[in-house]
This record gives C-alpha cells, structure tokens and sequence, in this order.
C-alpha cells in the first residue's frame, strides 16, 4: 500500500469524497465541491471557446487582412440573440431563432428522414439475404414483427378490435423490452461510473491494488 | 389490526437507503481489493468494430472524434485505449479530433499515454487536431478540406508542418471514423458525414445509448458498435490486452447481482403490502 503524494491526486479523490457524501445527506462539503466543479468547467469552457472560436473564428478574421467583412452580417444576426436580456429589445431574438430553424431544418430534416426511417425501415424489409440461416431468419422475422407491431400500437386512427387490439398488445411487449434493454444499459452506465471513482480511489489515491 | 407491529413487507418497503448504497458500494470495491477478473463473451456489434480496424493496413488513417468529458470517462477512456493499441499495434495512423471543451484533455493523455507505448513520433504516425466547436458543421467541412476548420493543430503548429498530414485533406483519406460519444455527436457522424460522404464509421457509446443506437448498426450505417463498459471489456480481449474495461467487469456483475436482488426484494415488498392492504379493506368491510 503506497498513498500517493501527488497533490491534485489528493485534491481529486477528497473532492470525489466530497460529492459521495450527499449519498448520507445534503452537506456543505458536497455544495462546496459541486460549486468549484461548476465554476471550474464553465470557466474551462469560456476559455477554450474564447481561443478556439471567437478569436479564430471572428475577430482575427474581421480585424486583420484579408478582412473577411461578410462575416459582419451572421455576426449582428447572432447578436440580436442578447435582445432577450432587454424588456425593449427582446423582440430581435425572433431574427436568429428564425435563421437557426430554418436552417435547421433544411439540413436536418432530409438527412434525419434518410438515416432514421428510410434506412432502418430498408434494414427491416425481409429479402432473401436475411435467410441465409436459422438464426439470421428468425432475427429477420421477429425485427419485423416488432416493428409492424410496434407501429400499430402507434396508429390511434381506429379502434383497438380484432387482428389490432392483438397486433398493438403483442407491440407494447416490444416497447416494454426495449425500454427494459435501455434501462439496463443505464443501469450498467452508472455502475461503470462509481467502479471508475473507486479504482481511482484504491488505485492511485490508496495505492492497495 | 396491529398499526404499531411491523411485519416482514414493512421492513422491506421502509430499507434505509445508506443500506442500499452500502451493499452496492462494497459489490463493487470487493471484487475490485480482491482482483477478481471475469471472462466476457464476445458480441457480435463489438467482433464487427474489431473486424473493421483489423481489416486497416499501414498506409490507412483512422480519425478517432473524442465526445465525451470525465463524466463519461470510465466507459468512454477504455475504449479509446483499446482502439488505440489496436491501432498502433497494426502501424496505422491516427488523427484525433474533440468535440466536447472537457474532452480535450482526457483525450489527449490517452493519446499520449498509449503513443508512448507504442514507440510512436507525434506529427508521424498520429496527430491531435485538439477542440473545435461547431459539430455539424465541422463535420460537413471537414469533407471539403480539414484545413478549413484546423488549420493547426493542438499545439497551434499549422498541419502542413507535419509529414503525416501532407497527404491528408478529407474524408476520401481517411479509411475510417471512430466517434467515441456520449451525446448525440454519433447520430451527427452517420447523418452528416455516413450518409454524406459515404464515410465508414465505427461507434463506442456510454451504456446509457447502447440501446438506441443499435439500430444503426442493424441498418448497416455503423460498422460496428462497442457499448458501454462491457463493450470495452469485449475489445480489451479481442486485442490481448486487458485493461480498466475488463478489471471493471467483476465490480459490475456484483454490482449488477445486488441491484437484482434488491428489485426482487422491492417487487415482493409490493405485492406483499398490496395483499395485505386487500386484506384489511376485506376485514375493514366485514365490521
């Protein structure tokens, strides 16, 4: 066992320590350490996006030749978003909110169409190449299944009768496995976290492992 | 009636919660002082992320997209030194690019780190382009020219300085992208670079989005997916060399059993004060 004598080694583990603690109760240990975590990471942030964006993008540009003066007008658009700080001049933020939807949703809305539901819906059609085996058919099958299934406890257009009462209560199972794969992949994100804490702690906080 | 007695699914519903965490606490720090190793199975979205590194030869550029910062870091570091060793281990080069402002620096010492085992020269054999903010649209760039967004890299010395990155202008260099996410910067990379530019991508996801981004993968879109600590552990093997993702297994199927056990020990405390609530109603009418 060899504790370490790094400084910020000690300072990470007691501010991990720090934030355990709200597991016991809310503390002014744990307030204090969320408090530096914040002002440490949006302060971090400022700064890198100060070299890495303002500086690059916008005033080096502006400032020193060849001075690229197009950029004056989505700056002054991007401006008006401050309006909102000012009862008198809030209506500007209108401008760059419908700049940013518009353009938004030009690219957004073709490319999302193409790779969630074109291509998926493409992936879930049973062509020959999906029954090359056992296994690979029955997987082909049961994707299908969940989705018509699934899509039809979604159509609320007709009543739930006969073949679609059915359908949709066979789809909600389908949800109900997804949701249980998605919780316990959550489940195991969170776990993954306090084991990364703790071999920090034992490992090169401690040193016993 | 007995209000004051408390019988079995009273104790069960009213655990105090510092036992709870107590109990999950020590499922996780045992395994890890005792050392407990644990074999996983490979999967096949994580043998196909393998299979298409393994399929790169030296001559070949990978881009690896750092998307994440610490709060994703034990999930997320792993298989960033995983992909890496493979990599470097098969002589092939690496760009690296960031995201998130916080990601820079985690990134940037497993790039060092696993370089430094490897023997390899920065400017050679990999490069670090460092944080660019804009996503998508460094992205769509990125495909016309990568000077438009970096024109140098981490340590501001202009690309063209280093011999590796002579050659490289876009994506028709770049043989494949990892994106290591903890956000929606995966579903960025298939929709503005994948399905734009034809870009072969692998991912490695936090747990949390394993789930939903399988679909992807199933749509052949993604070449491969490793998700979550799991699937960190599934690369540490396919390569030989194990490291924190596989270390972490253990504490995680502990942990994994306790939490079981104790949504089977909740689920009876709910039927059993459910019954006994039906029985007081039945008795409550019959005086």
């Amino acid at each position: 066992m060899s504790i370490s004598t790094s400084i910020w080694v000690w300072i990470a583990a007691l501010l991990t320590l720090m934030i355990y603690s709200f597991l016991y109760k809310e503390n002014p240990f744990y307030r204090l350490a969320e408090h530096i975590f914040m002002g440490l990471s949006i302060g971090y942030s400022v700064v890198i996006l100060w070299y890495n964006y303002i500086l690059p993008r916008i005033y080096e540009p502006l400032f020193f030749p060849p001075h690229q003066w197009s950029l004056i007008f989505p700056i002054l658009i991007g401006m008006m978003t401050f309006g909102i700080f000012s009862e008198k001049y809030n209506w500007l933020i209108k401008y760059p909110l419908a700049v940013y939807v518009a353009g938004y949703a030009g690219v957004q809305i073709p490319l999302q169409l193409q790779t969630m539901i074109l291509r998926q819906a493409e992936a879930s059609f049973l062509t020959p190449d999906k029954f090359t085996s056992l296994f690979s058919s029955f997987n082909a099958l049961l994707i299908f299944a969940g989705l018509v299934t699934t899509l039809i406890y979604f159509y609320f257009s007709a009543k739930r009768e006969h073949g679609l009462g059915g359908a949709s209560q066979v789809g909600i199972i389908f949800i109900m496995i997804a949701f249980g794969a998605a919780f316990g992949y959550t489940v195991m994100a969170r776990i993954s976290l306090l084991i990364g804490r703790m071999q920090f702690l034992l490992q090169d906080w401690l040193g016993i492992m | 009636m007995n209000e004051g007695k408390k019988d079995l699914s009273d104790w069960i519903t009213t655990i105090n919660r510092e036992i709870i965490y107590t109990i999950i606490g020590l499922a996780v720090i045992i395994p890890i002082l005792l050392g407990i190793k644990e074999k996983v199975q490979i999967s096949p979205a994580v043998k196909s992320a393998y299979e298409s590194i393994e399929s790169l030869n030296s001559t070949d550029v990978i881009l690896i997209s750092i998307d994440y910062d610490p709060a994703s870091m034990p999930e997320l570091q792993p298989m960033l030194k995983a992909i890496l060793r493979h990599a470097f281990g098969k002589e092939i080069k690496v760009i690296m690019m960031v995201f998130w402002p916080l990601g820079l620096p985690i990134g940037t010492e497993g790039l060092e780190e696993v370089a430094g085992e490897f023997g390899k020269v920065y400017g050679e054999d990999y490069i670090n382009l460092g944080y660019r903010p804009g996503d998508r649209a460094v992205m769509i760039d990125m495909g016309r020219e990568i000077r438009n967004f970096f024109r140098t890299d981490v340590n501001d010395v202009l690309l063209d300085t280093y011999p590796m990155m002579r050659d490289i202008h876009n994506y028709n260099d770049i043989a494949l992208i990892v994106g290591l996410e903890a956000g929606r910067w995966g579903e960025y990379w298939i929709q503005y670079v994948g399905s734009r530019y034809k870009q072969r991508i692998i991912l490695g996801v936090t747990g949390v989005m394993a789930a939903e981004t399988y679909p992807y993968l199933h749509s052949g879109q993604i070449e491969g997916l490793i998700g979550g600590l799991k699937g960190a552990a599934e690369y540490e093997t396919l390569i030989g060399r194990p490291g924190f993702g596989l270390t972490g297994m253990a504490a995680q199927s502990w942990a994994h059993i306790a939490i079981i056990v104790f949504i089977i020990i909740g689920n009876i405390g709910y039927f059993m004060t459910r019954r006994k609530e039906r029985r007081f109603r039945i008795e409550g009418r019959k005086e």
